[in-house]
Protein backbone atom coordinates (compact mmCIF):
# COMPACT_ATOMS: atom_id res chain seq x y z
CA UNK A 1 0.00 0.00 0.00
CA UNK A 2 1.33 3.53 -1.08
CA UNK A 3 1.91 5.45 2.41
CA UNK A 4 0.10 8.13 1.01
CA UNK A 5 -2.85 6.05 0.70
CA UNK A 6 -2.44 5.29 4.00
CA UNK A 7 -2.43 8.44 5.80
CA UNK A 8 -5.62 8.93 4.13
CA UNK A 9 -7.12 5.98 5.62
CA UNK A 10 -6.03 6.01 8.57
CA UNK A 11 -7.70 9.61 8.76
CA UNK A 12 -11.12 8.05 7.76
CA UNK A 13 -11.38 5.50 10.34
CA UNK A 14 -10.39 8.15 12.89
CA UNK A 15 -12.94 10.62 11.67
CA UNK A 16 -15.76 8.12 11.35
CA UNK A 17 -14.86 6.90 14.72
CA UNK A 18 -15.61 10.21 16.14
CA UNK A 19 -18.33 10.90 13.68
CA UNK A 20 -20.50 8.29 14.69
CA UNK A 21 -20.32 9.53 18.41
CA UNK A 22 -21.26 13.39 16.85
CA UNK A 23 -24.19 11.22 15.10
CA UNK A 24 -25.74 9.82 18.03
CA UNK A 25 -25.39 13.27 19.82
CA UNK A 26 -27.06 15.09 16.63
CA UNK A 27 -29.37 12.14 16.50
CA UNK A 28 -30.76 13.40 20.34
CA UNK A 29 -30.97 16.75 19.15
CA UNK A 30 -32.90 15.57 16.27
CA UNK A 31 -35.67 13.67 18.78
CA UNK A 32 -36.31 16.44 20.93
CA UNK A 33 -36.56 18.60 17.87
CA UNK A 34 -39.33 16.94 16.15
CA UNK A 35 -41.13 16.47 19.16
CA UNK A 36 -40.88 20.43 20.12
CA UNK A 37 -39.28 22.27 18.12
CA UNK A 38 -36.83 23.05 21.14
CA UNK A 39 -32.90 22.46 20.34
CA UNK A 40 -31.50 20.91 23.92
CA UNK A 41 -28.64 22.14 24.92
CA UNK A 42 -28.46 19.93 27.97
CA UNK A 43 -27.63 17.04 25.15
CA UNK A 44 -24.20 17.63 26.02
CA UNK A 45 -24.60 16.98 29.10
CA UNK A 46 -26.18 13.65 28.93
CA UNK A 47 -23.07 12.96 26.98
CA UNK A 48 -21.03 13.76 30.18
CA UNK A 49 -23.55 12.25 32.48
CA UNK A 50 -22.78 8.75 30.83
CA UNK A 51 -19.16 9.06 30.89
CA UNK A 52 -18.43 10.29 34.41
CA UNK A 53 -21.50 8.30 35.96
CA UNK A 54 -19.62 4.73 34.56
CA UNK A 55 -16.44 5.81 35.99
CA UNK A 56 -18.00 6.53 39.39
CA UNK A 57 -19.51 3.17 39.18
CA UNK A 58 -16.56 1.47 37.58
CA UNK A 59 -14.24 2.86 40.73
CA UNK A 60 -16.92 1.47 43.52
CA UNK A 61 -15.58 -1.79 42.30
CA UNK A 62 -19.02 -2.43 39.70
CA UNK A 63 -18.51 -4.74 36.67
CA UNK A 64 -18.67 -2.86 33.39
CA UNK A 65 -21.88 -4.24 32.11
CA UNK A 66 -23.41 -3.26 35.11
CA UNK A 67 -21.75 0.58 35.37
CA UNK A 68 -22.90 1.45 32.03
CA UNK A 69 -26.65 -0.21 32.47
CA UNK A 70 -26.47 2.11 35.35
CA UNK A 71 -25.07 5.23 33.84
CA UNK A 72 -27.79 4.91 31.10
CA UNK A 73 -30.45 4.66 33.37
CA UNK A 74 -29.39 7.35 35.59
CA UNK A 75 -29.00 9.58 32.06
CA UNK A 76 -32.47 8.83 31.12
CA UNK A 77 -33.99 9.65 34.42
CA UNK A 78 -32.16 12.97 34.03
CA UNK A 79 -33.96 13.39 30.87
CA UNK A 80 -37.12 12.58 31.93
CA UNK A 81 -37.07 14.64 35.06
CA UNK A 82 -35.46 17.87 32.78
CA UNK A 83 -38.85 17.19 30.94
CA UNK A 84 -41.26 16.81 33.52
CA UNK A 85 -40.03 19.31 35.66
CA UNK A 86 -38.45 22.25 33.71
CA UNK A 87 -40.32 21.55 30.20
CA UNK A 88 -43.62 20.35 30.86
CA UNK A 89 -44.75 22.93 33.57
CA UNK A 90 -44.10 25.66 30.94
CA UNK A 91 -45.25 23.43 27.49
CA UNK A 92 -46.41 26.97 26.10
CA UNK A 93 -44.05 29.11 26.48
CA UNK A 94 -42.57 29.93 23.12
CA UNK A 95 -39.40 27.97 21.83
CA UNK A 96 -36.56 30.21 22.28
CA UNK A 97 -37.70 30.50 26.35
CA UNK A 98 -37.59 26.70 26.16
CA UNK A 99 -34.10 26.52 24.99
CA UNK A 100 -33.11 29.03 27.43
CA UNK A 101 -33.99 26.86 30.01
CA UNK A 102 -32.38 23.88 28.73
CA UNK A 103 -29.04 25.60 28.09
CA UNK A 104 -29.94 26.62 31.88
CA UNK A 105 -30.26 23.10 33.40
CA UNK A 106 -26.56 22.65 31.36
CA UNK A 107 -24.99 24.79 33.63
CA UNK A 108 -27.33 23.20 36.27
CA UNK A 109 -26.12 19.65 35.47
CA UNK A 110 -22.43 20.79 34.84
CA UNK A 111 -21.97 22.26 38.26
CA UNK A 112 -24.16 19.50 40.18
CA UNK A 113 -21.27 17.14 38.60
CA UNK A 114 -18.47 19.38 39.31
CA UNK A 115 -19.36 19.76 42.59
CA UNK A 116 -20.91 15.58 43.48
CA UNK A 117 -18.00 14.16 41.00
CA UNK A 118 -15.04 16.71 40.92
CA UNK A 119 -13.23 18.36 38.58
CA UNK A 120 -10.60 15.87 37.09
CA UNK A 121 -9.94 13.94 34.23
CA UNK A 122 -11.27 10.25 34.58
CA UNK A 123 -10.35 7.80 31.70
CA UNK A 124 -11.93 4.83 31.04
CA UNK A 125 -11.00 1.19 30.38
CA UNK A 126 -11.31 0.45 26.75
CA UNK A 127 -13.91 -2.25 26.69
CA UNK A 128 -11.50 -5.15 24.98
CA UNK A 129 -8.69 -3.85 25.24
CA UNK A 130 -5.91 -1.45 23.92
CA UNK A 131 -4.32 -3.78 20.90
CA UNK A 132 -4.05 -2.39 17.94
CA UNK A 133 -5.58 -3.86 14.82
CA UNK A 134 -4.39 -3.87 11.20
CA UNK A 135 -6.26 -2.96 8.58
CA UNK A 136 -4.52 -2.38 4.97
CA UNK A 137 -1.58 -0.92 6.81
CA UNK A 138 -3.72 1.27 9.19
CA UNK A 139 -4.61 0.58 12.51
CA UNK A 140 -7.86 0.43 14.28
CA UNK A 141 -8.16 0.46 17.92
CA UNK A 142 -10.67 -1.66 19.32
CA UNK A 143 -12.61 0.90 21.07
CA UNK A 144 -13.09 2.29 17.71
CA UNK A 145 -14.86 -1.38 16.54
CA UNK A 146 -17.31 -0.45 19.77
CA UNK A 147 -18.18 2.11 18.86
CA UNK A 148 -18.85 1.75 15.09
CA UNK A 149 -20.81 -1.39 15.40
CA UNK A 150 -22.71 0.06 18.79
CA UNK A 151 -23.99 3.17 16.57
CA UNK A 152 -24.73 0.74 13.88
CA UNK A 153 -27.13 -1.40 16.14
CA UNK A 154 -28.22 2.11 17.24
CA UNK A 155 -29.71 3.54 13.96
CA UNK A 156 -31.27 0.00 13.29
CA UNK A 157 -33.47 0.06 16.44
CA UNK A 158 -34.03 3.76 15.77
CA UNK A 159 -35.47 2.65 11.89
CA UNK A 160 -37.05 -0.16 12.73
CA UNK A 161 -39.06 1.90 16.08
CA UNK A 162 -39.89 5.19 13.55
CA UNK A 163 -41.08 2.64 10.80
CA UNK A 164 -42.36 0.09 12.06
CA UNK A 165 -44.04 0.86 15.41
CA UNK A 166 -47.70 2.92 16.47
CA UNK A 167 -45.91 4.39 19.08
CA UNK A 168 -42.64 5.36 16.57
CA UNK A 169 -45.29 6.66 13.64
CA UNK A 170 -46.96 8.32 16.25
CA UNK A 171 -43.77 10.15 17.20
CA UNK A 172 -43.02 11.22 13.36
CA UNK A 173 -47.13 12.14 13.35
CA UNK A 174 -46.87 14.30 16.41
CA UNK A 175 -43.52 16.47 14.92
CA UNK A 176 -45.81 16.51 11.60
CA UNK A 177 -48.66 18.28 12.81
CA UNK A 178 -49.05 18.07 16.43
CA UNK A 179 -53.12 19.74 16.26
CA UNK A 180 -54.15 16.24 14.00
CA UNK A 181 -51.98 14.01 16.38
CA UNK A 182 -53.93 15.27 19.53
CA UNK A 183 -57.18 14.82 17.62
CA UNK A 184 -56.07 11.00 17.29
CA UNK A 185 -55.61 10.68 20.90
CA UNK A 186 -51.85 10.96 21.06
CA UNK A 187 -50.82 11.92 24.56
CA UNK A 188 -48.51 14.71 22.85
CA UNK A 189 -47.19 14.93 26.49
CA UNK A 190 -46.13 11.64 26.97
CA UNK A 191 -44.17 11.94 23.07
CA UNK A 192 -42.02 14.42 24.22
CA UNK A 193 -41.00 12.98 27.40
CA UNK A 194 -40.65 9.89 25.61
CA UNK A 195 -38.35 12.04 23.17
CA UNK A 196 -36.14 13.11 26.12
CA UNK A 197 -35.69 10.04 27.64
CA UNK A 198 -34.52 8.56 24.21
CA UNK A 199 -32.40 11.68 23.66
CA UNK A 200 -30.98 11.10 27.16
CA UNK A 201 -30.06 7.23 26.36
CA UNK A 202 -28.24 8.05 23.08
CA UNK A 203 -25.98 10.62 24.58
CA UNK A 204 -25.60 8.69 27.82
CA UNK A 205 -24.58 5.63 25.12
CA UNK A 206 -22.16 8.27 23.32
CA UNK A 207 -20.40 9.71 26.39
CA UNK A 208 -19.64 6.16 27.74
CA UNK A 209 -18.17 5.16 24.28
CA UNK A 210 -16.02 7.69 23.68
CA UNK A 211 -14.65 7.69 27.24
CA UNK A 212 -12.16 5.20 26.89
CA UNK A 213 -10.71 7.28 24.18
CA UNK A 214 -11.06 10.48 24.96
CA UNK A 215 -11.64 10.61 28.93
CA UNK A 216 -14.24 11.67 30.67
CA UNK A 217 -14.74 15.26 32.40
CA UNK A 218 -17.64 17.48 33.99
CA UNK A 219 -16.91 20.21 30.92
CA UNK A 220 -16.77 17.12 28.61
CA UNK A 221 -19.78 17.83 27.04
CA UNK A 222 -19.81 21.52 26.01
CA UNK A 223 -17.50 20.37 22.72
CA UNK A 224 -19.47 17.00 22.46
CA UNK A 225 -22.88 18.95 21.91
CA UNK A 226 -21.40 21.01 20.41
CA UNK A 227 -20.63 19.31 17.87
CA UNK A 228 -23.20 17.25 17.43
CA UNK A 229 -25.17 20.35 17.44
CA UNK A 230 -23.11 21.29 14.36
CA UNK A 231 -23.68 17.65 12.80
CA UNK A 232 -27.20 18.16 13.45
CA UNK A 233 -26.99 21.25 11.45
CA UNK A 234 -25.00 19.98 8.85
CA UNK A 235 -27.50 17.06 8.20
CA UNK A 236 -30.96 18.79 8.50
CA UNK A 237 -32.40 19.67 11.76
CA UNK A 238 -35.03 17.43 12.54
CA UNK A 239 -34.40 14.58 9.80
CA UNK A 240 -32.91 11.13 11.29
CA UNK A 241 -30.71 10.82 7.74
CA UNK A 242 -29.28 13.72 8.18
CA UNK A 243 -27.70 13.37 11.96
CA UNK A 244 -25.86 9.74 11.12
CA UNK A 245 -24.55 11.39 7.58
CA UNK A 246 -23.80 15.24 9.02
CA UNK A 247 -22.11 13.28 12.40
CA UNK A 248 -19.85 11.00 10.07
CA UNK A 249 -19.39 13.72 7.59
CA UNK A 250 -18.10 16.37 10.29
CA UNK A 251 -15.92 13.46 11.96
CA UNK A 252 -14.13 12.60 8.66
CA UNK A 253 -14.00 17.32 7.87
CA UNK A 254 -12.33 17.48 11.21
CA UNK A 255 -9.97 14.22 11.03
CA UNK A 256 -8.67 15.22 7.59
CA UNK A 257 -8.32 18.94 8.38
CA UNK A 258 -6.46 18.00 11.34
CA UNK A 259 -4.55 15.59 9.67
CA UNK A 260 -3.56 17.64 6.30
CA UNK A 261 -3.59 21.40 7.60
CA UNK A 262 -2.98 21.46 11.57
CA UNK A 263 -4.46 19.63 14.65
CA UNK A 264 -4.60 23.33 16.00
CA UNK A 265 -7.71 23.81 13.79
CA UNK A 266 -9.29 20.72 14.67
CA UNK A 267 -11.98 21.89 17.19
CA UNK A 268 -12.82 24.92 14.71
CA UNK A 269 -13.83 22.88 11.99
CA UNK A 270 -16.94 22.44 13.57
CA UNK A 271 -17.96 25.95 13.91
CA UNK A 272 -16.82 26.85 10.07
CA UNK A 273 -19.06 23.51 9.30
CA UNK A 274 -22.10 25.62 11.02
CA UNK A 275 -21.01 28.50 9.78
CA UNK A 276 -20.52 27.01 6.20
CA UNK A 277 -24.05 25.68 6.28
CA UNK A 278 -25.63 28.53 7.58
CA UNK A 279 -24.71 30.87 4.95
CA UNK A 280 -25.30 28.47 1.70
CA UNK A 281 -27.98 25.85 2.59
CA UNK A 282 -29.84 26.73 6.05
CA UNK A 283 -31.71 23.94 5.63
CA UNK A 284 -28.50 21.32 5.55
CA UNK A 285 -28.42 18.52 3.55
CA UNK A 286 -31.87 16.67 4.23
CA UNK A 287 -34.12 19.20 6.14
CA UNK A 288 -36.91 20.05 5.07
CA UNK A 289 -37.11 23.09 3.28
CA UNK A 290 -38.54 26.40 4.62
CA UNK A 291 -42.01 26.31 2.31
CA UNK A 292 -44.36 24.39 2.95
CA UNK A 293 -47.01 23.33 0.40
CA UNK A 294 -50.30 23.70 2.00
CA UNK B 1 -75.60 12.82 24.30
CA UNK B 2 -73.68 16.04 24.25
CA UNK B 3 -74.88 19.08 26.13
CA UNK B 4 -72.94 22.37 26.22
CA UNK B 5 -73.80 24.78 29.03
CA UNK B 6 -72.35 28.67 28.99
CA UNK B 7 -69.52 27.92 27.20
CA UNK B 8 -66.86 30.56 26.70
CA UNK B 9 -63.29 30.68 25.56
CA UNK B 10 -60.84 33.06 24.94
CA UNK B 11 -57.69 33.32 22.36
CA UNK B 12 -55.38 35.60 24.00
CA UNK B 13 -57.94 38.29 25.12
CA UNK B 14 -60.29 37.98 22.44
CA UNK B 15 -63.49 36.71 23.18
CA UNK B 16 -64.13 34.33 20.79
CA UNK B 17 -67.19 32.07 22.22
CA UNK B 18 -69.83 33.75 24.67
CA UNK B 19 -71.85 31.49 26.61
CA UNK B 20 -73.30 29.28 24.08
CA UNK B 21 -75.84 26.64 25.24
CA UNK B 22 -76.12 23.51 22.70
CA UNK B 23 -77.36 20.26 23.16
CA UNK B 24 -76.81 16.96 21.00
CA UNK B 25 -78.83 13.75 21.49
CA UNK B 26 -77.95 10.18 20.37
CA UNK B 27 -78.45 9.48 16.88
CA UNK B 28 -78.50 13.28 15.52
CA UNK B 29 -76.99 14.75 12.72
CA UNK B 30 -76.81 19.00 14.02
CA UNK B 31 -75.32 21.38 12.44
CA UNK B 32 -73.72 24.40 13.13
CA UNK B 33 -73.61 27.43 10.25
CA UNK B 34 -72.44 30.83 11.06
CA UNK B 35 -70.11 33.54 9.17
CA UNK B 36 -66.39 33.09 9.18
CA UNK B 37 -64.80 34.45 12.36
CA UNK B 38 -68.56 33.24 14.03
CA UNK B 39 -66.11 30.88 16.45
CA UNK B 40 -67.74 27.78 14.82
CA UNK B 41 -64.56 26.02 14.79
CA UNK B 42 -63.46 27.17 18.32
CA UNK B 43 -66.42 25.44 19.56
CA UNK B 44 -65.71 22.40 17.93
CA UNK B 45 -62.40 21.98 19.09
CA UNK B 46 -63.45 22.97 22.47
CA UNK B 47 -65.05 19.67 22.27
CA UNK B 48 -62.61 17.81 21.37
CA UNK B 49 -60.44 19.01 24.07
CA UNK B 50 -57.65 21.22 22.01
CA UNK B 51 -58.74 24.47 22.79
CA UNK B 52 -58.92 25.37 26.18
CA UNK B 53 -62.45 26.46 27.99
CA UNK B 54 -62.57 29.92 30.39
CA UNK B 55 -66.17 29.37 31.42
CA UNK B 56 -68.82 26.94 30.62
CA UNK B 57 -69.40 23.17 30.75
CA UNK B 58 -69.73 20.18 28.34
CA UNK B 59 -70.86 17.12 29.36
CA UNK B 60 -70.60 13.68 27.22
CA UNK B 61 -73.13 11.12 28.34
CA UNK B 62 -73.57 13.12 31.17
CA UNK B 63 -69.80 12.93 32.16
CA UNK B 64 -68.38 16.28 32.83
CA UNK B 65 -65.32 16.58 30.04
CA UNK B 66 -64.84 20.24 30.24
CA UNK B 67 -61.51 19.60 31.87
CA UNK B 68 -60.42 15.93 30.11
CA UNK B 69 -57.54 15.62 27.65
CA UNK B 70 -57.66 15.52 24.08
CA UNK B 71 -56.53 11.67 24.13
CA UNK B 72 -59.28 11.05 27.24
CA UNK B 73 -62.13 12.22 25.61
CA UNK B 74 -61.05 10.13 21.59
CA UNK B 75 -60.99 7.25 24.20
CA UNK B 76 -64.53 8.19 25.32
CA UNK B 77 -65.83 8.27 21.39
CA UNK B 78 -65.14 11.60 20.37
CA UNK B 79 -63.33 12.11 16.85
CA UNK B 80 -62.94 15.18 15.10
CA UNK B 81 -62.21 15.55 11.52
CA UNK B 82 -60.20 19.34 11.67
CA UNK B 83 -60.68 21.83 9.31
CA UNK B 84 -58.05 21.71 6.54
CA UNK B 85 -57.97 17.94 6.95
CA UNK B 86 -54.64 18.13 8.58
CA UNK B 87 -52.72 14.96 6.98
CA UNK B 88 -49.63 13.70 8.22
CA UNK B 89 -48.01 14.26 4.87
CA UNK B 90 -45.17 12.48 4.74
CA UNK B 91 -46.90 9.51 6.59
CA UNK B 92 -48.26 7.01 4.28
CA UNK B 93 -51.99 6.90 3.96
CA UNK B 94 -52.45 3.51 5.58
CA UNK B 95 -50.15 4.91 8.68
CA UNK B 96 -52.77 7.94 8.84
CA UNK B 97 -55.51 5.51 9.22
CA UNK B 98 -53.55 3.15 11.66
CA UNK B 99 -53.33 6.51 13.39
CA UNK B 100 -56.47 6.88 13.80
CA UNK B 101 -57.03 3.90 16.08
CA UNK B 102 -54.06 5.02 17.93
CA UNK B 103 -56.50 4.88 21.57
CA UNK B 104 -57.66 1.47 20.31
CA UNK B 105 -55.08 -1.24 19.49
CA UNK B 106 -55.64 -4.93 18.00
CA UNK B 107 -56.55 -7.56 15.62
CA UNK B 108 -59.76 -5.47 14.85
CA UNK B 109 -58.14 -2.22 13.18
CA UNK B 110 -56.96 -4.59 10.13
CA UNK B 111 -60.95 -5.03 9.59
CA UNK B 112 -61.80 -1.20 10.14
CA UNK B 113 -58.74 -0.95 7.74
CA UNK B 114 -60.92 -2.93 4.76
CA UNK B 115 -64.03 -1.45 5.71
CA UNK B 116 -62.36 2.49 4.92
CA UNK B 117 -60.99 0.61 1.85
CA UNK B 118 -64.39 -0.57 0.50
CA UNK B 119 -66.07 2.75 1.56
CA UNK B 120 -63.52 4.67 -0.64
CA UNK B 121 -61.49 2.72 -3.18
CA UNK B 122 -58.91 5.22 -3.99
CA UNK B 123 -57.31 5.03 -0.81
CA UNK B 124 -56.72 1.03 -1.01
CA UNK B 125 -54.91 2.18 -4.09
CA UNK B 126 -52.59 4.88 -2.77
CA UNK B 127 -52.42 3.81 0.59
CA UNK B 128 -48.51 2.69 0.11
CA UNK B 129 -48.50 6.72 -0.87
CA UNK B 130 -47.83 9.77 1.34
CA UNK B 131 -50.57 11.25 2.09
CA UNK B 132 -49.52 14.83 0.94
CA UNK B 133 -49.96 13.67 -2.42
CA UNK B 134 -52.95 13.11 -2.30
CA UNK B 135 -55.70 15.41 -3.94
CA UNK B 136 -57.94 17.81 -1.72
CA UNK B 137 -61.19 15.44 -2.54
CA UNK B 138 -58.90 12.13 -1.73
CA UNK B 139 -57.36 14.20 1.83
CA UNK B 140 -61.07 14.61 2.94
CA UNK B 141 -62.18 11.31 2.51
CA UNK B 142 -58.63 10.20 4.07
CA UNK B 143 -59.87 12.44 7.14
CA UNK B 144 -62.66 11.45 7.87
CA UNK B 145 -61.46 8.21 7.65
CA UNK B 146 -59.25 8.23 9.80
CA UNK B 147 -61.22 10.00 12.39
CA UNK B 148 -63.75 6.69 11.78
CA UNK B 149 -60.98 4.55 12.93
CA UNK B 150 -61.27 5.33 16.31
CA UNK B 151 -65.22 4.03 16.40
CA UNK B 152 -66.46 7.53 17.32
CA UNK B 153 -69.41 7.65 18.96
CA UNK B 154 -69.72 11.06 18.12
CA UNK B 155 -68.39 12.32 15.07
CA UNK B 156 -67.18 16.28 15.00
CA UNK B 157 -66.59 17.51 10.79
CA UNK B 158 -65.25 20.99 10.43
CA UNK B 159 -65.84 22.74 7.12
CA UNK B 160 -65.67 19.20 5.41
CA UNK B 161 -66.73 21.01 1.74
CA UNK B 162 -64.25 23.43 1.90
CA UNK B 163 -62.37 23.73 -1.12
CA UNK B 164 -63.31 20.81 -2.68
CA UNK B 165 -64.80 20.78 -6.39
CA UNK B 166 -68.91 20.77 -6.80
CA UNK B 167 -68.76 16.90 -7.61
CA UNK B 168 -66.84 16.28 -4.68
CA UNK B 169 -68.98 17.80 -2.37
CA UNK B 170 -71.96 16.19 -3.01
CA UNK B 171 -70.30 12.79 -2.92
CA UNK B 172 -69.00 14.39 1.07
CA UNK B 173 -72.18 14.81 1.95
CA UNK B 174 -73.59 11.91 0.78
CA UNK B 175 -70.84 10.28 2.93
CA UNK B 176 -71.87 12.03 5.90
CA UNK B 177 -75.59 10.87 5.23
CA UNK B 178 -74.78 7.54 5.22
CA UNK B 179 -72.72 7.91 8.53
CA UNK B 180 -76.09 9.37 9.95
CA UNK B 181 -78.32 6.76 8.50
CA UNK B 182 -75.81 4.26 10.25
CA UNK B 183 -76.38 5.29 13.21
CA UNK B 184 -73.51 7.66 13.90
CA UNK B 185 -74.20 11.37 16.46
CA UNK B 186 -72.54 13.91 13.92
CA UNK B 187 -71.85 17.45 14.76
CA UNK B 188 -71.35 19.19 11.31
CA UNK B 189 -69.96 22.72 11.11
CA UNK B 190 -70.09 24.31 7.71
CA UNK B 191 -70.05 27.73 5.69
CA UNK B 192 -72.02 26.01 2.99
CA UNK B 193 -75.46 26.35 5.07
CA UNK B 194 -77.69 25.00 2.24
CA UNK B 195 -76.29 21.69 1.95
CA UNK B 196 -75.54 21.42 5.80
CA UNK B 197 -79.00 22.73 6.96
CA UNK B 198 -80.68 20.47 3.91
CA UNK B 199 -79.00 16.84 5.97
CA UNK B 200 -79.96 18.31 9.38
CA UNK B 201 -81.95 16.53 12.03
CA UNK B 202 -81.71 20.48 14.03
CA UNK B 203 -79.55 23.31 13.64
CA UNK B 204 -77.43 26.21 15.25
CA UNK B 205 -76.36 29.91 14.00
CA UNK B 206 -73.67 31.52 15.68
CA UNK B 207 -73.09 35.00 15.08
CA UNK B 208 -70.11 36.63 16.79
CA UNK B 209 -69.34 33.78 19.71
CA UNK B 210 -73.57 33.45 20.40
CA UNK B 211 -76.04 31.20 19.10
CA UNK B 212 -78.74 33.45 17.85
CA UNK B 213 -81.31 31.04 16.39
CA UNK B 214 -81.53 27.03 16.72
CA UNK B 215 -84.13 25.19 15.09
CA UNK B 216 -85.24 21.95 12.91
CA UNK B 217 -82.48 21.94 9.82
CA UNK B 218 -86.00 22.32 7.92
CA UNK B 219 -87.51 25.28 9.93
CA UNK B 220 -84.05 27.08 9.68
CA UNK B 221 -83.82 26.63 5.61
CA UNK B 222 -87.19 28.34 5.82
CA UNK B 223 -85.89 31.55 8.34
CA UNK B 224 -86.21 34.76 6.82
CA UNK B 225 -83.14 35.72 8.59
CA UNK B 226 -81.49 32.83 7.99
CA UNK B 227 -82.09 32.81 3.91
CA UNK B 228 -80.80 36.75 3.83
CA UNK B 229 -77.88 36.09 5.77
CA UNK B 230 -76.46 32.53 4.80
CA UNK B 231 -78.17 31.48 1.77
CA UNK B 232 -78.07 34.29 -0.67
CA UNK B 233 -81.72 34.13 -1.30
Amino acid sequence: MPPAFVELLQFLLSGVTSGAIYALVALGFALIYNASHVINFAQGEFVMLGGMVTWVLLSQGIDLPLAVLGAVGLTMLVGLLLEKLAIEPVRNANVVTLIIITIGAAIFLRGLTSVTLGKDLHALPAFSGNEPLDLMGATIMPQSLWILGTTALIVLLLHVFFNYTLLGKAILATSHNRLAARLMGINVNFVLLLSFGLSALLGAIAGILIAPITATHFEVGIMLGLKGFAAAILGGLGSGLGAIVGGLLLGIIESLGAGYISSDYKDAMAFVVILGVLFLMPSGLFGKRGTERV
Amino acid sequence: MLQIEGLSSHYGRIQTLDGVDLSIGEGELVSLVGANGAGKTTLLRCVSGVQPVSAGRILFDGRDITRASSHRRVKLGIAQVPEGRQMFGPLSVEDNLRLGAFRRRGPKVADDLERMYTRFPILKEKRKQPAGTLSGGQQQMLAISRALMSHPRLLLLDEPSMGLAPLLVSEIFDTIRLLKDHGTTIFLVEQNAYAALGIATRGYVLETGRVVLADSGRALLENERVKTAYLGL
